[in-house]
């Protein structure tokens, strides 16, 4: 390990729950809670880009109203399901998460504000559809989407920087750590990932919403679900490009990594597959097409979780070795606290 | 503390987590807690009567709750738990160590609770759902309603054990447990002043929110005024009695700091003052409660928003004397209020501080320019992090709750000297016993002395790691110092 590294003492009290139980909470619930913020981030995006084309054409507008419905749904569950993960990082990577979250603190506290503010513009935009002049409504949706894609950046760089206790001594600040490698190609992989969620959730909508609610919007069903495909399709296909990138350009670390690559490299498969699903479905005559949704769906979990897992063996052979040298500084802590305080405790007997 | 060091010099730490916890309780009891049993009540009362006036306030009253409750409410909620972890992650760390399925519990409860408040909303003008007046369909709506409010109920009473255990942890310190950190002294008699007092929140909340969301010439205001006036009148003597049996367990030393947690240091003699304020505040609110079951009409909007006021700032100085009265310790008898477990202090008073400390939060630019000359930089720079360590999770050196001010009130205009302070901070938790003992060496006594003598001249704010960044301490840089001086 790099001399230069930090060996802090960690917090002298056990774990409270075996660490396999504390991962399965980990990984198990930090899934949904992404899939929730991706269809949040996402449905923000298209509800922009469908107001603005639809200007000119009513259809794209009554798309956008109520694609700007889910979102304070999304958003109320992504919120909710986010505690248990925060939790668990807290609990199981107590000196990493806290370090990182110190080291850019104003912009990591900024999220609160931010993300507040944020929720209660979508509720304005929701609640004040065709109450507003057009360009001011836009604007607001436009400043929503700004927040939302500004936010992850500030999540991306805790969860970079913690993992990197070597740098920990050369960061200033948030702007510094966004000089971290590996950050903006993750951060393009993450926001691809938006529309892509939020296309699975349009073709799982429009697959079941009733016939009046479907003629109130004025597209035909069939093309709704093809163009909540398209959304899932193409960025995905990007992804083949993105992916690989952020998975060669993950930093060295003192862990085996073998595992991490293989897990990534079938995650790529079954990405590929999910593609070919979402093609087939979007290529099928119009009383067929959505049939295809639960298998495409299927095999896009399979390929979040593939990553959430890679990610997670890639985290634990960045932190492995340095998590040690921290347990033995601190059970050094420990042995010298006990004498110290013997040593006192004898002193005062002394004394008396 | 060995992580790197947040700090905001203006604001204060404890002003950054005062800020986010207050917005969050004002929401969580007002708009939450006590607010859902009551929509629910008067969905249920306008379901009986037949009478649809009641449904659409209730909807109303909801519909406002909802949106701040999901949005402000629920990211303050969270907002705690960053601020905590900025400001003092030795001590919410320890707590999820202790508590962790508690807080887990009150994870899925909360869980519920969002899933429930949105189909409680979003379901209200359903057909299925009684929407529409169908006997059945509203039935379960309004339970849906009480469930709400239950779940709602539930989140606090697990938190509230928390916050109990903060101020007595009781069994815990020798058996660590979770189940004898759940029970501590504090819980019950907490939870008891805190339901009611949540229940007359929401309803002073709602008397408001009445005669915006109905007409002055509307009869229904008044019926409607005198129903919520009278739900606030019953919680009012719950709340008194909570708060007795609160106030009585709260530990005998705690008790001392009252009058400090109350104001600050400066104007500590007010006290007297402020509590005759506070009574004052909760006379007018149940006057105004009890206009309202008199003579509704006669309640007007400025006095129910100035009693509202009230009500906001009695709730945020309950929170701010409850932070307070725990000192020394962030959590009782267990680590003081600097992050710094109680029985570390011998190893701290051997070794120092800085020989454990992994960090050293380093001097800016500005910092150094203005530190007067014929001090060692080195030296300062150790007080510095002494500093850092010791004193920042209370103090700035020039916002609120400065050094600059309380050295400034007690010293004046006389030099800083270290012979000066240093005696003072030697002693200070036995004059102040709110302030926890000085944990380090007498070297460390000396650089802290002499760092905060400059604060005398120097106008700069003290920068924490996320402006300043973190270098490594060499190791026993400080003991070996000390060491070496001790030597000659």
């Amino acid at each position: 390990m790099n001399p230069q590294t930090p060996v802090p003492v960690d917090l002298p009290l056990p774990l409270p729950a075996p660490v396999p139980v504390l991962v399965a909470v980990l990984l198990i619930f930090f899934l949904m809670h992404i899939v929730f913020i991706n269809m949040m981030i996402g449905g923000a995006f298209l509800t922009l880009w469908y107001e603005i084309k639809g200007r000119t054409s009513r259809k794209w507008d009554n798309l956008a109203h109520d694609l700007a419905a889910s979102i304070t749904v999304n958003k109320s569950i992504a919120v909710v399901l986010g505690v248990g993960p925060l939790l668990a990082i807290n609990t199981l990577y107590t000196t990493y998460f806290y370090s990182a979250n110190a080291l850019t603190g104003d912009f990591w506290i900024s999220v609160i504000p931010l993300v507040a503010g944020a929720f209660l513009l979508t509720y304005l935009h929701k609640y004040l559809w065709h109450k507003l002049p057009w360009g001011l409504h836009v604007g607001v949706m436009a400043l929503v989407v700004a927040i939302f894609a500004f936010i992850p950046l500030i999540f991306l760089t805790q969860i970079t920087l913690m993992l990197q206790p070597e740098r920990w001594t050369e960061v200033r600040g948030f702007w510094d750590a966004l000089q971290l490698p590996n950050l903006w190609v993750r951060y393009a992989h993450f926001i691809l990932s938006c529309p892509a969620m939020i296309g699975f959730m349009m073709v799982w909508a429009y697959r079941r919403k009733p016939e009046e609610d479907i003629a109130e919007i004025g597209i035909p069903r069939a093309e709704l679900i093809r163009t909540g495909w398209r959304w899932a399709f193409w960025p995905s296909v990007l992804q083949f490009i993105v992916g690989p990138l952020a998975w060669l350009t993950l930093p060295e670390v003192p862990g085996p990594t073998q595992g991490v690559d293989a897990v990534f490299a079938l995650s790529a498969v079954a990405a590929a597959i999910a593609c070919a699903l979402i093609w087939l479905d979007m290529k099928a005559p119009d009383a067929k097409v959505g049939r295809g949704f639960w298998p495409a769906a299927g095999a896009m979990l399979l390929v979040i979780a593939m990553m959430v897992a890679g990610r997670h063996m890639y985290r634990e052979a960045a932190v492995g070795e340095h998590r040690l040298a921290v347990a033995e500084k601190t059970a050094d802590f420990v042995a010298a606290s006990k004498a110290a305080r013997d040593a006192a405790a004898s002193a005062a007997e002394a004394v008396e | 503390m060995d992580f790197p060091i947040f700090h905001l010099d203006a604001l204060g730490n404890r002003g950054l987590i005062a800020v986010i916890a207050v917005l969050h309780v004002l929401i969580n009891h007002g708009l939450a807690v006590g607010m859902m049993p009551l929509v629910a009540a008067m969905e249920w009362y306008g379901h009986k009567k037949q009478d649809p006036r009641w449904d659409r306030l209730a909807y109303r009253i909801l519909f406002f709750a909802f949106l701040i409750t999901t949005t402000v409410g629920a990211l303050t909620g969270v907002g705690i738990w960053f601020s905590v972890s900025l400001v003092n992650p030795y001590s919410i760390g320890s707590l999820i160590r202790v508590f962790l399925w508690g807080w887990f519990i009150e994870w899925l409860v909360f869980i519920t609770e969002v899933v429930l408040i949105l189909c409680y909303f979003l379901t209200w003008k359903k057909k299925a759902w009684g929407g529409a007046g169908d006997g059945i369909g509203k039935t379960r709506h309004i339970r849906l309603g009480f469930a709400l409010g239950f779940f709602s109920w539930v989140t606090m009473a697990i938190i509230v054990s928390i916050l109990g255990f903060m101020m007595d942890p009781g069994n815990w310190l020798s058996n660590h447990t979770l189940w004898e950190g759940f029970t501590n002294p504090v819980y019950l008699p907490q939870l008891a002043f805190r339901t009611p007092l949540a229940l007359a929140m929401a309803g002073i909340i709602a008397m408001t929110l009445t005669l915006f969301f109905t007409r002055r010439d509307d009869p229904f205001r008044y019926q409607a005024l005198r129903s919520v006036s009278l739900f606030t009148l019953m919680a009012a003597p719950f709340v008194l009695l909570g708060g007795w049996w609160y106030y009585s367990v709260v530990p005998e030393t705690m008790v001392q700091n009252l009058a400090v947690s109350m104001l600050t240091l400066e104007f500590v003699d007010w006290h007297q003052t402020l509590i005759w304020g506070m009574a004052g505040v909760t006379l007018m609110i149940a006057l105004v409660a009890q206009l309202g079951v008199w003579k509704p009409a006669w309640v007007p909007r400025p006095v129910l928003l100035l009693t509202l006021l009230g009500i906001i700032w009695i709730t945020g100085h309950f929170e701010r004397v409850r932070e307070f009265v725990r000192k020394p310790y962030v959590i009782g008898e267990y680590m003081y209020a600097n992050g710094l477990r109680v029985e570390d202090y011998p190893l701290y008073a051997r070794d120092g501080v800085l020989a454990w400390a992994t960090y050293s939060t380093p001097l800016t630019e500005a910092e150094k320019g203005a530190i007067p000359a014929g001090l060692d930089l080195g030296r300062v720079q150790d007080g510095k992090d002494v500093f850092m360590i010791t004193c920042s999770r209370c103090h700035t050196g020039t916002g609120v709750n400065a050094v600059r001010n309380h050295f400034a009130r007690m010293f004046g205009d006389q030099p800083w000297s270290p012979d000066l302070t240093m005696g003072y901070m030697e002693f200070m938790h036995e004059a102040q016993p709110f302030m926890p003992p000085f944990p380090g060496n007498q070297r460390e006594l000396e650089v802290l002395a002499e760092y905060l003598s400059t604060f005398q001249t120097n106008p700069a704010a003290i920068a924490g790691a996320q402006v300043a960044g973190v270098k490594l301490r060499q190791p026993d840089a400080g003991t070996q110092t000390a060491s070496a001086e001790e030597h000659q």
